[in-house]
C-alpha cells in the first residue's frame, strides 16, 4: 500500500510540474529523466530483482524502436497500434534470449556477455538487411498531432513516458509483494535453495525478462516518436545498456527509488558537467567518469542504500559489530 | 515392501574414477524417522543429491509415493512434497527471515500476505519467530539451520530430507532441537535425516541406515547398528573404541 501511494504521488507530483513548468529547459530535463528512469527500471526488473546482469538490454530497445518505426513506414499503421506491437515485439525477442540462455544455465558474466552479443549481432543485422534502412536508418515524418502520437510540445511525450514509467513502478512494487516476486529474489540469491522449495528457476526467470524486454521496448517506441529517427548504432550500441544498468547501480539495485534517483542524477550531472565544461572537449566525460567511480566505491549498495545507512546512523542504532565477528569465528570453526 | 514412501534401488554415481554411491538400496517407510550415518565422504549428501533430483544417478532408481523420480528436477518432486534442506546453509541473505519461510510456504499458497502469517506459524514451530523481521545473513550458524528447516517445512513437505540440520549447533541449541524435529514426525511428515550428532540419532531414529565409502554397510534400530562390529569398524576407524563407548553410553 505505502509503495502504491508513493508511486501515485511520485506520478502527480511529475504531472504537476510538467502542467506548471513553461521553462523548455526544464521540461526537456523532466523528459529526458523519465526516458533514463525507464531504462533504468525496466533494467532493475531482471538485473536487480531477477540478478540476471544484462549487458545488452539495448536489443530489447532497438527491437522496440525498430518495430514502431517499421509498423508506420513500411505497413503504414498508426503509431497507437505501432506501439503495442514495439511491446510485443521486445517481449518475443526477451522470450527467446531468456529461453536459449537460462534453458542452458547461463548466469553471471556469461550471461552478461550472451546478451552484449545478441545486441551487436542485432546492430550488424540491422546495417546489413534492406528493411531496417540499413546505415541510414529510419526516418519517420514528422506530423505532429495527438492521433500521429506526435506532439508539439515536450509535454505531451512527458505524460507518455510518465506513464510507461508508472507502468514500470508498479511492476516493480508487485513485485516486492507477490509469490512471483517472491521467488525472483529467492532465485536471485540462491538458485538451489529456491529449487529444493518448488522454484523452477527457468519460468521465474523468463517472466521478469519478458517484464524487463517490455518496458525496454517501450522505451524504443517512445524513442521514435520523440526524435522520429532511429539507426542501428542507437538502437542496438552500447550506449543504451550501459545507460540503463549505470542507473541502476548509481540509484540501488533491487529497489523501488534507487534507479529513479540514480537514473535522475546521472542525467543532471551529464547535463552540468556538459554545461559547465562543455568548452574543453572531453572533460565532461572525465568528471561524468570520475564521480560514477566515486559513487560505486564509497555507496556500494548505490544513493539509496548509502541514504538508508544515513538514516540508520541518524536514529543513533549502533552497527551490529561484535555478533558477526562471533559467527564468523564459528563458521571458521566448522570448516 | 510396497507401502514404503520412498524406494531406491541400486543408487549409483561416479565422479571421474570416484565411486561416490554404489548400488545403494534402501526404503523409508511412510510416517518415521530414518537417520543416514556414516564417516565424513561416505556420500550421504551426494545420497540425498539424488534422492532429491540435483544429481541424475548413472544406475538405479528412486521411487516415491509409488511412481518414478527419478533424476526429476527438484523443484518439480518439492511439488509432490518432496523437500530437502542443505548441510551447508543457504539462505536468501537478501530478504528478513520472514520472507525467506515465506517463499516456501508459498508452494502452495499463492497469496502474498497469507504466505507471510503462514511463514509466521512455521517460525514459532521452530523458535525463530523474535528473529522474524532480521536479515537472513545477520542469523547464527544456529538461527541459520533453523531457518534451512523452517523454509523447508513451510512447504509442506511429505517427505523432509534434513541435512545434518544439527552440525555447528550448540548443545542447548541441539536439545531444543531434538523436540522440534520429533513433533514434525508426529505432525505425520516422514524424515530422512542425514546427522553426525549421535545423541539425536538414538533418540529420534526409528531406523538408521549406515553409508561408509559410498556403500551401505547395515541398517536396523539404532541400537542394532551401533553395536554392530561392521559398523564400528567403518564408522569410526581403528583405536578409536573410547570414543565409541562414549557414545554407547549415551543414548
Amino acid at each position: 500500500m505505502r509503495d502504491i501511494r508513493s508511486i501515485v504521488l511520485f506520478g502527480v507530483i511529475v504531472a504537476a510540474a510538467a502542467a506548471l513548468l513553461q521553462s523548455g529547459v526544464a521540461l526537456t530535463f523532466i523528459m529526458m529523466s523519465l526516458y533514463a528512469v525507464l531504462l533504468a527500471q525496466s533494467w532493475n526488473i531482471l538485473g536487480g530483482y531477477g540478478g540476471q546482469l544484462s549487458f545488452g538490454h539495448a536489443l530489447f530497445f532497438g527491437v522496440g524502436a525498430y518495430a514502431q518505426a517499421i509498423a508506420q513506414l513500411t505497413w503504414g499503421w498508426n503509431p497507437w497500434l505501432a506501439l503495442p506491437f514495439a511491446i510485443a515485439a521486445g517481449v518475443v525477442v526477451g522470450l527467446i534470449v531468456g529461453a536459449l540462455t537460462f534453458r542452458s544455465g547461463l548466469k553471471g558474466s556469461y550471461f552478461a556477455l550472451v546478451t552484449l552479443a545478441f545486441a551487436e549481432v542485432f546492430r550488424i543485422v540491422a546495417v546489413s538487411v534492406p528493411f531496417t534502412g540499413g546505415g541510414v536508418g529510419l526516418m519517420v515524418p514528422l506530423h505532429a498531432s495527438i492521433a500521429n502520437l506526435q506532439f508539439g510540445s515536450r509535454r505531451g511525450y512527458i505524460y507518455l513516458l510518465l506513464g510507461f514509467v508508472i507502468a514500470a513502478l508498479f511492476c516493480t512494487a508487485w513485485l516486492r509483494h507477490s509469490r512471483f516476486g517472491a521467488y525472483l529474489q529467492a532465485v536471485r540469491d540462491n538458485e538451489n535453495a529456491a529449487r529444493a522449495i518448488g522454484v523452477d528457476p527457468v519460468r521465474v526467470k523468463l517472466g521478469a525478462i519478458a517484464w524487463s524486454a517490455a518496458f525496454m521496448a517501450a522505451a524504443g517506441a517512445c524513442y521514435v516518436q520523440m526524435f522520429q529517427y532511429i539507426d542501428s548504432g542507437i538502437a542496438f550500441g552500447s550506449t543504451i545498456s550501459v545507460e540503463a544498468l549505470v542507473g541502476v547501480i548509481v540509484g540501488g539495485a533491487g529497489t523501488l527509488w534507487g534507479p529513479v534517483l540514480g537514473a535522475a542524477v546521472l542525467y543532471a550531472l551529464g547535463e552540468a558537467t556538459r554545461n559547465l565544461f562543455g568548452e574543453v572537449p572531453g572533460i565532461s566525460m572525465v568528471i561524468y567518469g570520475a564521480v560514477l567511480v566515486l559513487i560505486v566505491m564509497f555507496m556500494p549498495r548505490g544513493l539509496s542504500g548509502a541514504g538508508l545507512s544515513v538514516r540508520r546512523m541518524l536514529k543513533g542504532a549502533q552497527p551490529p559489530q561484535p555478533a558477526p565477528q562471533q559467527d564468523e569465528r564459528k563458521e571458521e570453526a566448522r570448516v | 515392501m510396497s507401502e514404503a514412501l520412498l524406494q531406491a534401488r541400486g543408487l549409483s554415481i561416479t565422479f571421474g574414477g570416484l565411486k561416490a554411491v554404489q548400488d545403494v538400496s534402501f526404503d523409508v517407510l511412510p510416517r518415521t524417522l530414518t537417520a543416514l550415518v556414516g564417516p565424513n565422504g561416505a556420500g550421504k549428501t551426494t545420497l540425498f543429491a539424488l534422492l532429491s533430483g540435483f544429481l541424475k544417478p548413472g544406475a538405479g532408481t528412486v521411487q516415491y509415493l509409488g511412481r518414478d523420480i527419478t533424476g526429476m528436477a527438484p523443484q518439480k518432486s518439492a511439488r509432490l512434497g518432496l523437500t530437502r534442506t542443505f548441510q551447508i546453509v543457504q539462505p536468501f541473505g537478501a530478504q528478513t527471515v520472514r520472507e525467506n519461510i515465506a517463499v516456501g510456504a508459498h508452494l502452495h499458497e499463492p497469496d502474498r500476505r497469507r504466505a507471510l502469517q503462514a511463514a509466521e506459524a512455521v517460525a514459532q514451530r521452530v523458535n525463530l519467530h523474535s528473529y522474524l523481521d532480521k536479515p537472513a545473513a545477520d542469523l547464527t550458524v544456529g538461527g541459520r539451520k533453523r531457518l534451512e528447516l523452517a523454509r523447508a517445512l513451510a512447504a509442506q513437505p511429505r517427505l523432509l530430507l534434513l541435512d545434518e540440520v544439527l552440525a555447528g549447533l550448540n548443545p542447548s541449541e541441539i536439545d531444543e532441537m531434538i523436540p522440534v524435529i520429533r513433533g514434525i514426525v508426529d505432525g505425520g511428515v516422514t524424515v530422512l535425516m542425514i546427522e553426525h550428532v549421535m545423541r539425536a540419532v538414538m533418540s529420534l531414529a526409528e531406523h538408521v541406515w549406515v553409508l561408509a565409502q559410498g556403500r551401505l554397510i547395515a541398517g536396523g534400530t539404532p541400537r542394532d547398528v551401533t553395536s554392530d562390529p561392521t559398523v564400528i569398524e567403518a564408522y569410526l576407524g581403528h583405536g578409536t573404541a573410547e570414543r565409541l563407548k562414549q557414545y554407547g553410553a549415551q543414548p
